[in-house]
């Protein structure tokens, strides 16, 4: 039997942010379902290992040791099975730079990591509002 | 959380002059301040992305800062459309969300795979139009941060 899949995955090398996300889906009463992942090398082994049924929707971070969020979103983007999983880009960065490149590699969404806990409550609010209640997501694939 | 409200323009892309008339009328409703333009197929669309025939006189102005997207259109349909602007390294960058009353998966399968940055169906009534109208434009214009243009 597959583990029970989560929606959403979480690619963040930081144990507290890690934390913070997971204590605001609680806090705002989300229905969604957290796993994360540490790094994009554990990410992209999370995503084709056909253990884990894939995730609705992927929050990246861009600033992750051994693979970052750029070249993770590359490989994600290049592969035809991943491809179609909407990725939202989740960061610290607000450099121009950052955004458009992030865009052109086609992440889904380019957000801001907001630093008090009432904003990461309000981001999931916002986010789960959007994808999951408004939004028509790609089913699963097998 | 929300931001100052950007000051993109909102670009529409719709064959039928009732459905324009109606995410018109949403946005408006929604308090969206945003300048909605409108085109009415894939053809007008690329014209207008690429500031050409009709378009020409828009040359030097700025791109819009997201694209509302109808998939059925005659001439140049959306997931047409929908290729080139995430083919073109001048455009791509541009958030597309489909808006349609298609909820077939083969739809929401194939436009994802295309780029599509999100894909949303219209709902039946005016009023779950004006609030979905109302979530995606504060999405975007309120939340995300937007290549700039």
């Amino acid at each position: 039997m597959k583990p029970v899949p989560a929606n959403i995955l979480l690619a963040d090398d930081d144990p507290d942010d890690r934390m913070l996300i997971r204590e605001a889906l609680q806090e705002g009463r989300l229905a969604q379902t957290l796993d994360s992942v540490e790094d994009g090398e554990e990410l992209l082994g999370r995503l084709r290992d056909h253990a884990h049924q894939p995730p609705r929707l992927i929050l990246l971070d861009l600033n992750m040791p051994r693979k970052d969020g750029r070249e993770a979103l590359r490989e994600i983007k290049s592969d035809p099975k991943l491809r179609r999983i909407p990725v939202v880009v989740l960061t610290t960065s607000d450099s121009e730079d950052d955004i458009a490149r992030m865009y052109d590699l086609g992440a889904s969404s380019f957000i801001v990591k907001p630093r008090k806990f009432e904003h990461v409550v309000e981001m999931m609010r916002e986010l789960s509002r959007y994808w999951f209640d408004t939004v028509q997501l790609p089913a699963p694939a097998e | 959380m929300s931001k100052p409200h950007k000051p993109i323009t909102i670009l529409l892309a719709d064959d039928d002059p009732e459905d324009r008339m109606l995410a018109h009328d949403a946005l408006q409703e929604s308090r969206v301040a945003n300048r909605l333009d409108m085109v009415v197929d894939g053809e007008d669309l690329m014209d207008y992305l690429h500031r050409r025939g009709p378009y020409a006189s828009l040359n030097g102005n700025p791109l819009p800062g997201l694209i509302l997207l109808d998939l059925n259109m005659p001439r140049k349909d959306g997931r047409e459309a929908l290729r080139e602007i995430k083919s073109d390294p001048k455009l791509r960058r541009i958030p597309v969300v489909v808006l349609t009353t298609s909820r077939a998966e083969e739809d929401i399968f194939r436009t994802y795979d295309l780029g599509v940055n999100s894909f949303v169906t219209k709902p039946v009534t005016f009023e779950q139009l004006v609030e979905v109208i109302k979530t995606v434009s504060r999405y975007w214009v309120e939340f995300v941060e937007l290549p700039s243009s």
